[in-house]
């Protein structure tokens, strides 16, 4: 198993295709990087405007932290679409290249393909993720320098001290990789039924795309099924950057609002995952390989 | 003699559709075994049943007598094959394609190994270069420089010479033959051609449609005692009518429309030949057969069913 | 807070209506004792508390300079105060010279009797509207103020007297303003989230704004360097 895994890790970061997602990530954050320590005072006189109008700042608003969230916000619905270039080409791209019948000939169960597959496909996940949080987090930090964090939610504005903010990347970025693992199992699940990995890639962003509309448009309509979309708990790392107060309202450091709701999206996204790789194993097994 | 590969009324329905139909034939130790048909007889469904890439829906599947359902890992160890296109990762090199697939066949992995296996197939000089930039005669041969990595007992070859120009066929000619003789290795070799496989083969199997049409040894179905003439006369009527009279006569057989076929030894043509000029008969053509040459032509070009195979 | 007293305690000695002598008077004697101090560093704990904002509790320091030098820093991390409050609106006050005090009872406050002083800016360039200072007598302290202005609403001070007693500077103060209603647009803040937030924020939401800040200690006149409030 451990060879197996070796050997499709060996393939993955072997293919050009797998560093388009870091080159484009790099990019992407440079660029607003770049953007925000330029004209970021700016950008924050324009979010915050509304807030700006009744109350004044002092101290360091843009910091390291806040351009991480900043980062996340924006880069965090993409990253699937990252992911799926390789999850989705997992299955499919070896039927297309002809490879899947000469792997599948070796004496290896299907289960433990399928299993190292899958494997590799989330720790290159877990990479990519490694790297925005070295790109968006830490680079960020060393670029803006640390402060308070903070940001707006839909209805108030928290402020998390300065020591009150890692842990909770931490669990966000945790709880990403838990988001985006979901989409590499769809991917990989979708990736089963192609004999070319464009459908699967395509499929997947489709699927996370549409999904990730219906679960972000707060229309009564799709408020009602959003609960049983997977794309709806996908945001939910933000939970981590929403502290309690006690009753003077004040932020009680290391606190969460709704550990609940990690926990629960967490798990429901831990069972996709499972379902999807599971109903890919099942249907692989007696899939004949006719590629 | 010991049978490496033994297939018992084996069947492969796909929707509807039945590839392979009750097939059962046998691989002994040593054979170079020809496995014949059309494009779409089945061939490939048989050999993909065979390397466990697709389910049989009947029948049972014995490798070095062990069930292939329960031993899978064991007889895949022993077992290596090229199936269809020899395709394998095209953007890593011939050298680290070697490796992996040899990793994954359980074999320790040394630069000795992957550059002998490269130079059998006289690959060694472009051990590093990407495959992208190989022919389609080298890719082939590193196909099979990869189903042999590992030194399996058994080799499965599905049309190994496809897309190759002559000197690619004679060169996998050649190494089939040396893998049997000189390394005892056993051999399937599919080919909707028969002029390749009668130049390696020990055994045959001709499917068509899905179902068994002859199994044998190459020996007795290339006998020259089982030769076929087919005559092409300006007047076959006539032609007829003379061979009927004559001492051929018994050698005659059931008509084509624009032919007269005898069956007679290989050595008996020059007579015949020879007669029919006595016998005045204007000779367009003559052309003599092996009996399986006729009988394989028989379903490719007329695509004609025939139920028994007389020997 | 100490400026704001400073400055108000200025104008009310040139007051000339002969009701609101006995007022000067007041204030006068209470700019004596706020007099005592020419400057202080204050160490203290400050939180803001608006329904709209979850903040913690942080540690502040605030310098004072003689005449009017004021500010409030936080130690380490970001302070989110009202505008037109704390600081700001000291110097809003100063920006005009025309004051009425006038008298306007007394009340009490947390038990202790106070006289309630109105003042009026007679300019129409101050933003200040309306000042009220509710004044201990006895102790010659200000326990309380309410501001209303022109342009950032209305605010009320309320202090709270301790070890520094004798300086006249308070243990704790409180800063109370009206909030206005406050909404993110949501493209902007990219924040997708059910409407359930809506509720939990309702359980916070109160109308007014406070800014607590409890002193915990005082250096007084030990000089002070004027870049500190560059």
């Amino acid at each position: 198993m451990y060879k197996l895994l070796q050997i499709e890790l060996y393939k993955i970061f072997r293919r050009p295709r797998t560093y388009i997602a870091f080159l484009a990530i790099t990019a992407l954050v440079g660029v607003i990087q770049l953007g925000l320590v330029k004209n970021g005072d700016d950008y924050v006189n324009f979010v915050m405007g509304n807030v700006m109008q009744s109350f004044s700042f002092d101290g360091k608003l843009l910091n390291g932290y806040l351009v991480c969230y900043i980062l996340l916000q924006l880069l965090l619905v993409h990253v699937p679409l990252l992911i799926a270039l390789v999850a989705a080409d997992m299955i499919s791209g070896e039927a297309n290249m002809g490879t899947l019948r000469l792997m599948l000939t070796k004496p290896i169960s299907r289960t433990q393909f399928l299993l190292a597959k899958f494997t590799a496909s989330a720790i290159y996940t877990f990479m990519l993720l490694v790297w925005i949080a070295f790109l968006a987090l830490f680079v960020s930090m060393f670029l803006f320098g640390v402060d308070d964090m903070v940001i707006q939610k839909t209805n108030y504005l928290v402020q998390l001290p300065v020591g009150d903010v890692f842990w909770r990347y931490v669990g966000a970025f945790g709880f990403a990789l838990l988001s985006m693992l979901s989409v590499a199992a769809l991917g990989f699940f979708l990736s089963n039924f192609a004999e070319n990995s464009i459908g699967p890639i395509v499929a997947t962003m489709s699927v996370i795309i549409f999904f990730t509309i219906l679960s972000t448009m707060s229309i009564p309509l799709f408020q009602k099924i959003q609960p049983y979309l997977f794309t709806t708990y996908m945001v939910n790392w933000k939970e981590f950057f929403d502290p309690k107060v006690n009753a003077d309202n004040a932020v009680i450091v290391g606190s969460l609002q709704h550990p609940d709701r990690i926990i629960q999206s967490a798990l429901i996204l831990v069972l996709h995952i499972v379902g999807f790789v599971g109903a890919t194993m099942v249907l692989f097994k007696k899939k004949d390989i006719l590629s | 003699m010991q049978s490496v590969i033994k297939v018992s009324n084996l069947t492969k329905q796909f929707k509807g559709l039945t590839a392979v139909n009750d097939l059962s034939f046998s691989v002994n130790k040593g054979d170079v075994y020809g496995f014949l048909g059309q494009n779409g007889a089945g061939k490939s469904t048989t050999i993909r049943m065979l390397l466990t890439l697709i389910a049989p829906t009947s029948g049972e599947i014995e490798l070095f007598g062990m069930n292939i359902k329960t031993h899978r890992s064991e007889i895949l160890r022993q077992v290596g094959a090229v199936v269809e296109k020899p395709d394998v990762y095209k953007y890593l090199s011939a050298y680290e394609n070697v490796a992996l697939f040899a990793k994954l066949s359980g074999v320790k992995v040394t630069d000795k190994l992957v550059m002998d296996q490269l130079a059998m197939v006289g690959l060694a000089s472009r051990a590093k270069d990407t495959v992208k930039t190989f022919s389609q005669g080298m890719k082939q041969r590193l196909g099979i420089g990869i189903a042999l990595v590992h030194n399996p007992q058994l080799i499965i070859l599905d049309e190994p010479t496809n897309g190759l120009d002559p000197q690619g066929i004679a060169d996998i000619r050649n190494l089939i033959l040396s893998l049997s003789k000189e390394m005892g290795k056993t051999i399937v070799v599919s080919s909707h051609l028969l002029s390749e496989i009668e130049q390696v083969a020990s055994r045959l199997l001709i499917i068509d449609k899905g179902k068994k049409l002859v199994e044998g040894n190459a020996h007795e179905l290339f006998d020259p005692a089982q030769t076929i003439v087919e005559i092409e006369t300006t007047d076959n009527l006539f032609a007829l009518q003379q061979l009927q009279q004559s001492r051929w006569q018994s050698m005659l057989q059931p008509q084509r429309s624009h032919s007269i076929l005898l069956k007679l030894h290989r050595n008996q043509i020059p007579s015949l030949h020879k007669n029919l000029v006595e016998m005045d008969v204007q000779v367009i053509s003559l052309q003599p057969r092996h009996n399986l040459e006729d009988f394989f032509l028989q379903i490719t070009s007329n695509n004609q069913h025939v139920q028994a195979f007389t020997n | 807070m100490k400026r704001l007293i400073i400055v108000i305690v200025a104008f009310i000695g040139f007051q000339s209506f002969a009701f609101s002598q006995d007022m000067t008077a007041l204030v006068n004697k209470v700019k004596a004792k706020l007099d005592k101090v020419n400057d202080y560093v204050a160490e203290g704990s400050m939180k803001t508390d608006v329904a709209f904002i979850k903040a913690p509790v942080g540690r502040v320091k605030v310098y004072f300079k003689k005449p009017n030098h004021f500010k409030l820093k936080r130690d380490g991390g970001i302070s989110i105060l009202p505008k037109g409050g704390v600081t700001v609106n000291m110097s809003t006050l100063v920006a005009g010279n025309d004051f009425v005090a006038l008298s306007s009872g007394d009340a009490v406050i947390n038990g202790t009797k106070v006289k309630v002083v109105k003042l009026i800016p007679t300019t129409d360039n101050s933003d200040v509207v309306l000042s009220t200072l509710y004044i201990d007598e006895t102790n010659l302290l200000i326990l309380k103020a309410s501001t209303t202005t022109k342009e950032n609403g209305s605010f009320e001070i309320e202090m709270s007297y301790g070890k520094f007693i004798s300086y006249a500077l308070p243990d704790k103060v409180i800063f109370s303003f009206n909030t206005k209603d406050y909404k993110m647009p949501k493209g902007v803040a990219l924040e997708f989230e059910d409407e359930e937030k809506l509720t939990d924020a309702e359980k916070i939401k109160r109308k007014k704004g406070r800014v607590q800040i409890n002193y915990s200690n005082y250096t007084i006149n030990k000089g002070l360097d004027d870049n500190v409030f560059k």
